[in-house]
């Protein structure tokens, strides 16, 4: 463990960049992709969920027992949900309807678990603080590029997020796509960008 | 009656759990290359999420609803669940062996199950009284279980035929499911 506070950061950017890498948390990946508003709304959330929880395991792994501490990790992980649901019904209410139940379900994405499990439970809280905001900054990348490939060939616009503003891209003769914004297009477009990212990756 | 059949299907078939609503992908992906393991998690499914349904319904009935604690729903379904499983593992290590082997492995994965948690969401988003509750409990993992073993047989061919490198085992996997979930979107006339 001799990595450094910034590479902590910069690996959840390429190197185990979820969902491609580490191929967990698919179903907000594939549910809320269907407009870059949405998507990118939801990486925040999450972010927000990991960091978080990532400073609380970390800070008290020398506390939890180590038979109970996946229990543990939910209810911590649990209560920074509920802490996103009500601040988002309060300053982002359309969004908040649009992710429904994808919000409360942050809960058992097993990103946020596997990261309490696999390093904020053995790491400072220093780095894991970086390793949850890279991995956190990480996931909303993808969702956003997945969300802007979705929504151009699927509705034939951009939405920007937190604004009413969609910029369409194609003039008005362009027929969307809608296979892509339907549900068979978020699982063959992931499945195309995993297999691009594997090309890309490649040594 | 009628409208507890169609409900059935509706939840089996045109909003199926898996491929339409996107609940449970990790466990889709992660049990369907052989099929033992992909009948296990879904009699696993199967098997808590009717007693999840049932036990949450009642939490937000009894207790959520009338003592207004509605936000603090998704604490206590999580650790409803949580508790609910581990119980069901103790109870079947002792008292089912038989069916403990089948289930063991699965039934701790079950907790972080999207699709588990997603029902027991669905039902009360939905409004469901008791009945319709157990209706739709028992027929999202059916659904669940139907594409988790359709996927996991053509994902045994997929295994055998030539793949290339980088689409190898999940993005092709993806793409699979892409052209499963194309076939059942053409359920959505139907109801």
């Amino acid at each position: 463990m001799a990595k450094t506070i910034v590479q902590e950061f910069t690996k959840g950017l390429w190197e185990e960049i979820p969902p491609f890498r580490l191929v967990l948390g698919l179903c907000p990946v594939l549910a809320v992709t269907k407009t870059v508003a949405n998507g990118i709304g939801m990486g925040i959330a999450a972010t927000f969920v990991l960091v978080c929880s990532n400073i609380l395991v970390s800070a008290l792994r020398n506390i939890i027992p180590s038979k109970v501490r996946v229990p543990c990790f939910i209810i911590i992980i649990a209560t920074f949900v509920v802490v996103v649901e009500l601040v988002m019904q309060a300053v982002a209410y359309p969004l908040f309807l649009q992710l429904g139940i994808f919000i409360p379900l942050i809960v058992v994405n097993c990103i946020i678990l596997g990261r309490a499990e696999a390093f904020a439970s053995k790491n400072g809280v220093a780095a894991s603080t970086a390793d949850g905001l890279g991995i956190g900054v990480g996931f909303t990348i993808a969702l956003g590029a997945l969300a802007a490939i979705r929504e151009a060939f699927g509705a034939g616009t951009l939405s920007v997020p937190f604004s009413d503003t969609i910029v369409q891209l194609f003039g008005p003769s362009f027929k969307p796509f809608t296979f892509m914004v339907e549900a068979p297009g978020a699982f063959v477009c992931l499945g195309l960008m995993l297999g691009v990212m594997n090309l890309v990756g490649k040594k | 009656m009628g409208d507890y059949i169609l409900l059935a299907i509706g939840a089996i078939l045109v909003n199926n759990i898996l491929l339409i609503q996107y609940l449970g992908n990790c466990p889709f992906l992660g049990t369907s290359k052989k099929m033992d393991t992909a009948v296990g998690m879904a009699m696993a499914v199967v098997f808590v999420l009717a007693m999840a349904g049932i036990v949450t319904w009642i939490f937000e009935a009894v207790f959520l609803k009338p003592l207004g604690l509605e936000y603090i729903r998704t604490i206590v379904f999580i650790v409803v669940i949580a508790a609910l499983v581990q119980f069901v593992e103790i109870f079947l290590k002792k008292n089912i062996p038989a069916l403990y082997a089948g289930l063991g492995i699965f039934l701790p994965l079950i907790t972080t199950n999207c699709a588990v948690m997603g029902v027991c969401l669905i039902n009360i988003k939905e409004e469901y009284n008791f009945l319709e509750m157990f209706v739709s409990s028992l027929a999202y993992p059916a659904g669940f279980g139907l594409a988790l073993i359709l996927f996991a047989g053509l994902r045994e061919r997929i295994i055998i035929g030539r793949v290339p490198a980088p689409m190898q085992d999940v993005a092709i996997a993806l793409v699979t499911a892409g052209f499963m979930s194309l076939s059942f979107l053409g359920f959505k006339g139907m109801i």
